[in-house]
């Protein structure tokens, strides 16, 4: 509703919709009695101050006519709507429904309805039902419902072919379940809008339908019966005809705009960016490393309910260098990412005592600012690429789009750059490439193609989450390889989350291990596979298989499982999982130097040295 | 099962063509190859969600489950992860179902707790847990993993191998399991085989295949495996 609020079209909308809902309250009240006043001597005139809309054959006042027809104009799109979308909604899911055959029956006949003109069928129902209100309410409602099938039966067959259905189908659960369960729950949400929207539509319908004398039969009246009556004497008085005709066009409208103003409402909450506040952190007074391309210190992201999936993490990258940040799923390791490129979903909050791109406090600055900076300087690529194309733009269009838009490029320029930055990531023959769609690229050209995306600018930093988990081996050598290339070529550092710790191995100079939303461990990537100081690093380290594991033994795997965000209590949060656990990790560990270059939170890691302060 | 002659087309489009694979009764068999080589679509095939050309025998095909590989979208949103599981116990009783739900999501250990919650409050791996528990659910002949562990931590992955496998030895189940890490096929399977753009090309037991390949491809596989650096 909020949202509804925030654009001109919503509060037009919002404001014509309340106006004629609550003149379909008040109206006939008020009005009606005027509005069935015959006053033979005042008949046929037009404007004047007693009747501002003049006055009909019988001298019934015309603006008391419209404001009380309200009600039944309202009404008759709204049985109208209610039988349209029912008729439609049964039509659109029995497809998902029937078996292939029947279904295919149903999809035809459709088809075949909705190609025929909506007005013809209108009249055919309106003429063979019989004249009057009820004739004419049947026969919009049957001119709603193929229009109606047939986007349920798109927005359903793209839900009925979601793995989750497949799965469903394959447990055995019969097909009605599936419909009522999986596919209308999920199609709930486009179809209400478009309900609305409908109703605007079916409102102008209807008043179409007793304009044309197919409707309303006097003595009653609706706003298309008032339109008719006055619509002889146009050329006289002109305002007599104006009137309904206004009302019609202005409730109408009303519905329409809600519709779309939610539609788009509906289509933005689900990219918004998450707010940003440095509130509750005190910044951070030591001197910021001058030549580290990111620091962040204390970052934390806490959802509503006190769920705080990131506690108080600190990272710093140097030009060129590249970070692997591993941990088991759901330890915050994108939600980390999300936070430093201001991606994290609403209701989330960032807080952070430093949050520093290439010198610049982020929280520091505006909105748009913060965007822009981030648009040039940093690139993220994630596990799916198609999350970060459009399938309906052309790769190289969606390239050179970076340009103009934060770079304010020519469009030549920007297309000359785009084919060169393809080339870049080796995606062969770029010029033809560049004019292709999405889906004529394979996954790792995709992928490819979002680091393409991300060196349209100069990038400082690179984060990469689980780039390469959806690509095979092959693949994904070749695009590890295209990062190091770029991170060497352009002085990048890198973020990559991974929860491969063998692919980290060979890509990064330094491993950061996060368990439950903390950094546990820290270590240059040489000190992995002997030198890992942590009970869980050591413990990934161990339960990796390669390809002289033992089969007849049991793989290595740690017991138990991660404490969910709101559960991770004051001690070491993996003492539940941890074999060297005793009294003292009933209070949670600091970060600690344990060797060069190297961190360790673990009151057991080893010898104790200086302690470093953490918070 | 036995699979004879299977081809697969999409449009004009051959996604496998003139596979024979057999899975003997009780064994587990790798299925390995690039992205886009067709291992999905066998899968698919197998569980009758495509339509395909040849033979399958051996198998009923009811007793079939698939495990998926994208944990994102093999989840209804709107459906809490114990309603979700509970699909696959229709041959329960009623008042059995709760504790079940229970028992599988300890098996695929993730905490009873997480039966009432929704999908979008877990990560990528903890969703995939809650997909293998609905499957192993439906206790089925034959499980067909299509990559189940490619979104899973090494930490955990290592308990789900050896749960499967104790599934394995326990029920005697069959299963395709589809990885692009060979060092997890291998562990897992007694047979390998080798798909590349649609075709098989090579098959044999899994210490051989990783051992002594006989396919190119296969080699080419084998040395883009990630390895801890020592
Ligand atoms: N919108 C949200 N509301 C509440 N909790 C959330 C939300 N998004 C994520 N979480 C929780 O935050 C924790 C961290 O999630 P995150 O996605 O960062 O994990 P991850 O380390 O990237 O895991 P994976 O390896 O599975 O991708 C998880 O426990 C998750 O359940
Ligand atoms: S602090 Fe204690 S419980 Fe935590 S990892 Fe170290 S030994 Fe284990
Ligand atoms: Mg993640």
């Amino acid at each position: 509703m909020r949202q509804l609020l925030r654009t001109p079209t919503g509060v037009i909308g919002l404001a014509l919709v309340a106006a004629t809902v609550i003149l379909a309250i008040v109206g006939p009240p008020i009005w009606g009695e005027a509005a069935e006043t015959i006053d033979a001597g005042a008949a046929l005139q037009g404007a004047s101050a007693e009747h501002l809309l003049g006055t009909d054959n019988l001298g019934r006042d015309i603006l008391a006519r419209v404001l009380a027809a309200t009600r039944f104009s309202l009404l008759l799109a709204v049985l109208a709507t209610v039988i349209g979308v029912g008729l439609g909604l049964l039509l659109g899911v029995l497809p998902s429904v029937l078996p292939r055959r029947a279904a295919r029956l149903v999809t035809g006949a459709v088809n075949a309805l909705v190609a025929f003109p909506a007005l013809l069928l209108a009249m055919f129902t309106a003429v063979v039902s019989g004249l009057g209100a009820r004739g004419a309410v049947l026969g919009i409602g049957m001119a709603i419902a193929p229009g109606f099938a047939r986007l349920t039966q798109t927005l359903a067959a793209s839900v009925a072919g979601a793995d989750y259905v497949a799965a469903a189908r394959l447990l055995g659960v019969p097909r009605w379940k599936i419909a009522t369960r999986h596919v209308l729950p999920n199609i709930a949400e486009p179809v209400i809008l478009n309900v609305t929207a409908v109703l605007g539509t079916g409102l102008v319908a209807m008043a179409g339908m007793s304009f044309l004398g197919l409707g309303v039969q006097p003595p009653e009246y609706d706003w298309g019966r008032l339109l008719n009556e006055g619509f002889g004497r146009i050329y006289l008085d002109p305002v007599v005809a104006l009137g309904p005709a206004a009302a019609i066009i202005l409730a109408g409208l009303g519905f329409n705009m809600v519709g779309e103003a939610l539609a788009k409402s509906a289509a933005r909450t689900s990219a918004s960016a998450g707010p940003v506040s440095a509130a509750e952190v005190a910044p951070d007074d030591s001197a910021p490393d001058a030549d580290a391309v990111l620091e962040v210190k204390d970052l934390t992201v806490t959802f509503p309910g006190g769920v705080t999936p990131v506690r108080g993490i600190s990272l710093t990258l140097a030009p060129g260098e590249i970070v692997g940040l591993v941990g088991e799923s759901g330890s915050g390791k994108s939600l980390s990412a999300f936070a430093i490129g201001g991606l994290v979903p609403y209701p989330g909050t960032v807080t952070s005592g430093r949050l520093r791109l290439n010198g610049t406090e982020l929280t520091e600055l505006g909105q748009a600012k913060r965007r822009k900076l981030l648009g040039t300087s940093m690139a993220m690529v994630f596990q799916d690429p198609m999350a970060s194309l459009n399938p309906a733009l052309t790769v190289g269009g969606q390239l050179a789009e970076v340009a103009t838009v934060h770079q304010g490029a020519k469009r030549s320029a920007a297309w000359a750059r785009a084919v060169d930055r393809l080339k870049h990531v080796r995606i062969p023959d770029p010029e033809k490439r560049a004019r292709q769609h999405p889906h004529e690229f394979s996954g790792g050209m995709r992928q490819r193609a979002v680091i393409a995306i991300g060196l349209m600018g100069s990038p400082k930093l690179i984060i990469a989450d689980e780039p390469t988990t959806a690509l095979d081996v092959t693949v994904q050598r070749q695009i590890l390889k295209l990062l190091r290339e770029v991170s060497a070529d352009t002085g990048a550092a890198a973020l990559f989350i991974s929860h491969d710790i063998a692919v980290v191995s060979e890509l990064c100079h330094r491993v950061v291990v996060m368990y439950a939303g903390r950094i546990v461990e820290e270590l240059p990537v040489s000190e992995l596979a002997g030198g890992a100081a942590h009970p869980y690093t050591k413990a990934l380290v161990a339960s990796l298989p390669d390809l002289d594991t033992d089969k007849g033994e049991p793989l290595a795997a740690i017991p138990g499982t991660q404490p969910a965000p709101a559960e991770a209590g004051t001690g070491c949060a993996f003492a539940a999982r941890c074999a060297l656990a005793d009294q003292r990790c009933g209070e949670r560990p600091p970060l600690k130097e344990f060797g060069k270059a190297h961190t360790v939170a673990c009151w057991h890691a080893g010898t104790v040295e200086i302690e470093v302060a953490t918070r | 099962m036995i699979i004879e002659n299977l081809t697969v087309r999409f449009g004009s489009f051959t996604a496998v063509e003139n596979l024979t694979l057999e899975i003997p009764p009780g064994s587990v068999v790798g299925l390995v190859g690039e992205s886009g080589s067709g291992k999905s679509t066998v899968a698919k095939a197998i569980c009758g969600l495509v339509r395909y050309e040849g033979r399958m025998s051996g198998v009923d095909p009811k007793r079939v489950q698939l495990v998926f590989q994208d944990p994102y979208a093999s989840l209804n949103p709107r459906m809490t992860v114990g309603a979700s599981v509970e699909e696959g116990l229709s041959a329960l009783p009623r008042g059995r179902r709760k504790d079940e739900v229970e028992r599988l999501l300890s098996l695929v250990s993730l905490p009873p707790e997480f039966a009432g919650r929704y999908p979008r409050e877990l990560s990528g791996g903890q969703r995939q847990r809650v997909a293998i528990a609905r499957a192993l659910g439906a206790r089925p002949e034959l499980l067909v993993a299509d990559e189940i562990t490619s979104a899973l931590d090494v930490s955990v992955q290592g308990a789900v191998l050896n749960l499967i496998r104790g599934l394995q030895a326990e029920l005697g189940l069959s299963m395709l399991f589809i990885s692009h890490n060979l060092a997890v096929v291998r562990y897992v399977s007694d047979v390998v085989a080798v798909m590349h753009r649609g075709r098989l090309v090579e098959i044999g037991p899994a210490e051989r295949v990783v051992g002594a390949p006989e396919h190119a491809y296969t080699r080419e596989l084998l040395a883009a495996v990630p390895r801890l650096r020592h």
